[in-house]
């Protein structure tokens, strides 16, 4: 028995020490070399206060800013310490429920338009930071006349945050909610 | 549908394939034990595994033997992880100072990790502290990973090798593989990763405040490390509860496409390594093709399904939209989406960029339908390649009874205890995950985790148990399995669905060695062309379709015509 013994429980050990501990040291220190702002998590800071990643949504509801998707994560959506879907399934009452409530709050606060679906499910990680850029262009109205801005200048802008396909094909084309607010905090 | 979503799939497709060869070259040389580039930087280290262990590394193992080392590393790695997982809370690295886990999760995500199948009854982010995730759940990724691909090499050679006893050396394998293989790729990729945006710190979470003044408690860790192993070895558990949706875990179209490729790679090189050893690469390529064939199909399905078969917003005015996006990200769109559901089941990775429970009817059983024919399209890393052999061997032998001859394979006889062998193998799992699933959905302990009800929450149930005996480890997530019930039982399927396939599959391996080789005759069938991989491509889907078809009819066929219906639960 000794035969087996003895290396199973060698190897899982020194393998411990490989794979547990010195890769992810390695690793930690090779991505703190090179990239270091994506190893902290891509955090944003403005006047020495950390306000968000650029990679995670936050929750939006104000009139003047534009709004992401909505949210399962924690109870009161965006959590980043509770990232999670609604999982609930396509012949669920309980989510029609919502996406009608959903609906009927984007058309009263967006009359007129075609309502994107992104903005009437939630994502799968409940911190999808992108919406499309049509629904971005969809909110232009309503930010617009909260803030007293020209609807062609918010469309600037929307351009300017608009990131395209990698290589023209691979992904969706999209745009980043929170840095296209700070944009718009910035005007 | 549209033609830029399927540019992506076929973009993926070619990736893969020019993958196959050069891959396949590397693994052959590991596998016959030639050097390799990286030996003259890590021979030594690998010596020092040995002399420390106690490893001949020019002795080789009978079947019995390599098993009996196989399961004896696994068991104590279950042992130390779960030792690990209860103890946490007062061990280093936990800066959230979570506690330790409940026996019953510790025994399920021990023997999830050991089994490499990486189901998760406890949220990442909220239940692990950083050591659990590295010395714990990263070593057993990078260690079930190399037991597959073991397994496999010594099938492999059970084919390749005539007339002997000897299958190769489990340790110089495993220890081989790690360092040659999944160690160096790993930490390339962990820092491919970084680079597109994955966190690889030690800080404890962030506090943040947005910029409507609520905090925002940001979770961070050494995800980056953890995320490339759990790729490439098809492993599939995530760092944080949303795995591979999560913006941390795959913030980008790229990381995306590097994810999926990475589930795909080993398993698709070690075709290729079959057909190098036994002297015929279109062998290897016969068994690729099949596995091609069923994921094309999977894909175009639920790429459809998800783009046009009927979902939550079906039926409601002035809505614009691709298809169904409930629990899908943005940045990936339906397209990525459903190729990644296809491509996580047909591998035993389960890692996900959506989340399978909000599926379409249709688009979420392709996922559950490729987990119930055992993982064989690919499949994980050396358990998809064995699994497929077991279909291959029964295709041979149903081939060998229409003509009346005893079937043979690669100058192999397949006999009796051949086949008696590779048929317990492939039952062991469907047995697994329809008797739990009967149980489950008759106990009050089973029905009370359910997130939906009609027959989509009969759906969480059988995939849940799916997923566990095929060792995929994605879900239908919904279902709160974290209960002593769903733990404990969820565990058992795990442990079936690895082990007693391994064991009869190494015992073929064993009796293929000791045959003779006999000569290609006019009454051989060729096992290199078109029609054998139509043979197999026939079997696997007549085996899973008589197995599961009532039960697809009770869950996803059901809700699929409720919904053209109107009918909602």
């Amino acid at each position: 028995m000794n035969t087996y013994l003895r290396p199973a429980l060698l190897m899982l050990l020194l393998f411990t020490l490989l794979c547990g501990a010195a890769y992810p040291l390695a690793v930690t220190g090779l991505g703190q070399l090179l990239f270091a702002h994506q190893a902290q998590g891509s955090l944003i800071e403005r006047q020495g206060r950390i306000i968000g990643s650029e990679l995670l949504g936050q929750n939006f509801s104000a009139a003047k800013y534009f709004h992401g998707r909505p949210s399962a994560a924690g109870t009161e959506g965006y959590d980043a310490s509770a990232s999670g879907a609604s999982n609930l399934g396509p012949s669920s009452a309980k989510l029609r429920q919502s996406i009608e409530a959903r609906l009927a709050t984007l058309k009263a606060e967006n009359p007129g338009q075609l309502v994107p679906a992104e903005l009437l499910t939630a994502s799968a990680s409940g911190l999808d930071p992108d919406i499309s850029p049509q629904a971005a262009q969809f909110q232009i109205p309503r930010v617009a006349s909260a803030r007293g801005l020209d609807a062609q200048r918010l469309q600037q802008l929307i351009d300017q945050h608009t990131q395209g396909r990698w290589l023209g094909f691979i992904g969706e084309p999209r745009v980043n909610v929170l840095q296209l607010n700070l944009a718009l905090d910035a005007l | 549908m549209t033609a830029n979503g399927w540019l992506q799939i076929l973009f993926y497709c070619l990736l893969l394939l020019l993958s196959v060869r050069p891959l396949g070259a590397y693994l052959h040389r590991l596998f016959t034990g030639e050097r390799v580039m990286l030996m003259p930087a890590l021979g030594g280290l690998e010596r020092v595994f040995y002399r420390l262990s106690g490893v001949d590394a020019r002795s080789e193992q009978t079947w019995q033997q390599y098993a009996l080392a196989m399961l004896l590393f696994n068991l104590l790695g279950f042992a130390l992880l779960y030792l690990l997982l209860r103890t946490q809370a007062w061990l280093p690295l936990n800066p959230q100072q979570l506690p330790n886990l409940s026996a019953d999760l510790a025994f399920n995500t021990a023997m999830s990790f050991t089994t490499n199948t990486n189901w998760q009854s406890y949220s990442g982010e909220q239940a692990l502290s950083y050591l659990s995730q590295m010395a714990g759940l990263t070593v057993q990724n990078f260690l079930s990973a190399a037991t597959g691909i073991a397994l496999a090499f010594a099938l492999i050679r059970g084919f390749a090798r005539k007339s002997t006893q000897q299958l190769g050396n489990a340790w110089v394998d495993v220890t081989r593989l790690t360092l040659y293989l999944l160690l160096p790729a790993c930490l390339l990729f962990a820092c491919l990763l970084i680079w597109q945006g994955v966190p690889q710190n030690f800080s404890a979470y962030t506090q943040a405040s947005t910029l409507e003044a609520a905090q925002q408690l940001i979770a961070q860790g050494p995800i980056a490390s953890q995320e490339a192993i759990k790729m490439l070895g098809t492993n599939g558990g995530g760092f944080l509860n949303a795995n591979s949706a999560h913006p941390f875990e795959n913030p980008t179209p790229l990381s995306n496409l590097l994810q999926m490729l990475s589930i795909f790679v080993i398993g698709a090189a070690l075709t290729d390594v079959f057909g190098r050893a036994v002297n015929n690469r279109w062998q290897g390529h016969a068994i690729l093709g099949a596995m091609l064939v069923l994921f094309i199909a999977g894909v175009a399905i639920t790429y459809w399904a998800e783009s046009a078969a009927p979902n939550a917003l079906s039926g409601f005015d002035g809505v614009q939209g691709p298809g169904n996006l409930e629990g899908k990200e943005t940045r990936f769109g339906i397209a990525a989406s459903a190729l990644f559901a296809v491509i996580t089941t047909a591998a035993s990775c389960g890692a996900v960029n959506a989340m399978h429970d909000s599926f379409t009817a249709l688009g979420g059983a392709i996922p559950l339908f490729n987990i119930q024919l055992g993982e064989v399209i690919i499949g994980g890393v050396g358990a998809g390649f064995y699994g497929m052999m077991l279909y291959a061997l029964i295709a041979i032998f149903m081939a060998g009874l229409m003509v009346g001859r005893t079937p043979e394979y690669i100058g192999k006889k397949i006999e009796v205890r051949e086949v008696k062998l590779a048929t317990l193998a492939v039952l062991a799992a469907p047995l697994a995950i329809l008797l739990f699933t009967a149980i489950a959905c008759v106990l009050p302990a089973g029905l009370t985790g359910l997130n939906n009800a009609g027959p989509h929450g009969f759906t969480e149930i059988l995939y849940a148990y799916a997923s566990a005996a095929g060792n995929n480890g994605s879900a239908f997530a919904g279902l709160s399995a974290n209960s002593v019930f769903y733990n404990s039982t969820l565990g058992i399927a795990m442990l079936i669905g690895r082990f007693a396939i391994i064991v009869p599959m190494l015992a073929i391996a064993g009796s293929l060695a000791a045959k003779k080789q006999i000569p290609v005759s006019a009454g051989t069938l060729p096992t290199d062309g078109g029609l054998f991989v139509a043979l197999l491509v026939a079997v696997v889907l007549v085996f899973g379709g008589l197995t599961f078809l009532p039960s697809l009819v009770l869950g996803p066929l059901a809700e699929h015509f409720a919904m053209l219906a109107g009918t909602q639960f």
